[in-house]
């Protein structure tokens, strides 16, 4: 069965850890880093890319734009 | 299996920060609405093909420096003055898009006089207004769209009729003169008002690039650091206490008859 098949990549450094994105994530699959960029902030990370649909709920609610989302259909 | 490197191509990109939107870092605090209303400005920007054809006007505020986040060309407003500056760039090229995006100190306060008479002249412009009930920028002082009983710097005990007067609601007003064309109230705490408000705000620039009025969206937005909340608290807050004082909906729509 197709499946669609996405994942995140995050600018680390433009990130400012709102945690908005971990909270509009349908699937639970983005949180707060342990470490810390240059200015400090916890940034944003995925934690399980293979269940990420590529919805792009995340990147949406990123109010500094820090978060491209990708997605292909697996046949 | 496909492997992550596979994924992450340039062909299967769905979705990332708009080209005009520039690397600058941005100065809002975390979670700030101000960052999300650039991105949709940038996106419905972009996506009308208008990045040459458009003037927007600076506002004093949060927004001050919005000028250096968008890579469109921006007139610096004194305070309150935006909707003076959008009337003279429209008239003088009536075929731009010309918005101005103000804050509530900037629209509801000091500025509501050009404000309104630029509403109620009707000119050609598309008005974006944050509202966030507080002064943002100079450290959380309250704001004339401050809620009753709300706590801000300049009112620790919570705002009071008899002191402070009543929240005023620009956008209302708005809707009950003329020159208005299309006066909408929005706001950006989930993916479903996101797009509502992309919407909103892409009828206001047509409505501006067609000479049809003067269009408002409002954005009800939320004040992280003013409000002295986390961003998800903050979203939180302004669903129980802002939108029964100011619901969200189309407040008027003569554009499309």
């Amino acid at each position: 069965m197709a499946k669609m098949r996405g994942a995140i990549v995050v600018d680390i450094e433009r990130c400012k850890g709102c945690n908005l994105c971990a909270i509009a994530c349908p699937l639970n699959l983005v949180s707060l880093s342990a470490t810390v960029n240059h200015k400090g902030y916890n940034y944003a990370e995925q934690t399980d890319w293979t269940q990420c649909n590529g919805c792009t709920s995340c990147a949406i609610v990123c109010p500094d734009g820090c978060i491209t989302v990708y997605r292909k259909k697996e046949e | 299996m496909i492997t992550k490197e596979e994924l992450i191509q340039p062909e299967n990109r769905v979705y990332g920060k708009p080209a005009l939107m520039n690397d600058t870092p941005m100065h809002y605090c975390p979670g700030c609405s101000h960052g999300l209303v650039h991105k949709l400005i940038a996106e419905i920007i972009e996506e009308m093909g208008i990045e040459e054809d458009t003037i927007a006007i600076c506002p004093v505020g949060c927004a001050v420096f919005a000028y250096r986040y968008l890579s469109v060309d921006w007139i610096e407003a004194s305070h309150g003055r935006a909707p003076a500056c959008a009337t003279a760039a429209k008239r003088l090229w009536p075929k731009k898009l010309v918005f101005t995006y103000q804050g509530d100190g900037d629209m509801a306060c000091i500025g509501t006089g050009e404000a309104i008479h630029a509403m109620n002249r009707g000119e050609n412009i598309a008005m974006i207004f944050i509202n966030n009930a507080i002064y943002g920028m100079t450290g959380g002082q309250m704001a004339p769209t401050t809620l009753m009983g709300m706590k801000t710097a300049t009112c620790p005990y919570g705002r009071q009729a008899d002191l402070h007067g009543y929240p005023l609601h620009i956008t209302d007003i708005a809707a009950t003169l003329e020159g208005t064309c299309y006066v909408t109230r929005q706001s950006v705490h989930t993916v479903a008002n996101i797009r509502k408000t992309k919407r909103a705000i892409r009828q206001a620039f047509e409505n501006s690039m067609q000479g049809k009025g003067c269009s408002v969206v409002e954005v009800v937005s939320t004040c992280a650091s003013g409000w002295k909340k986390t961003p998800a608290e903050s979203n939180k807050w302004m669903e129980e206490n802002m939108f029964p004082y100011y619901p969200l909906g189309d407040l008027k729509n003569t554009a499309e008859q």
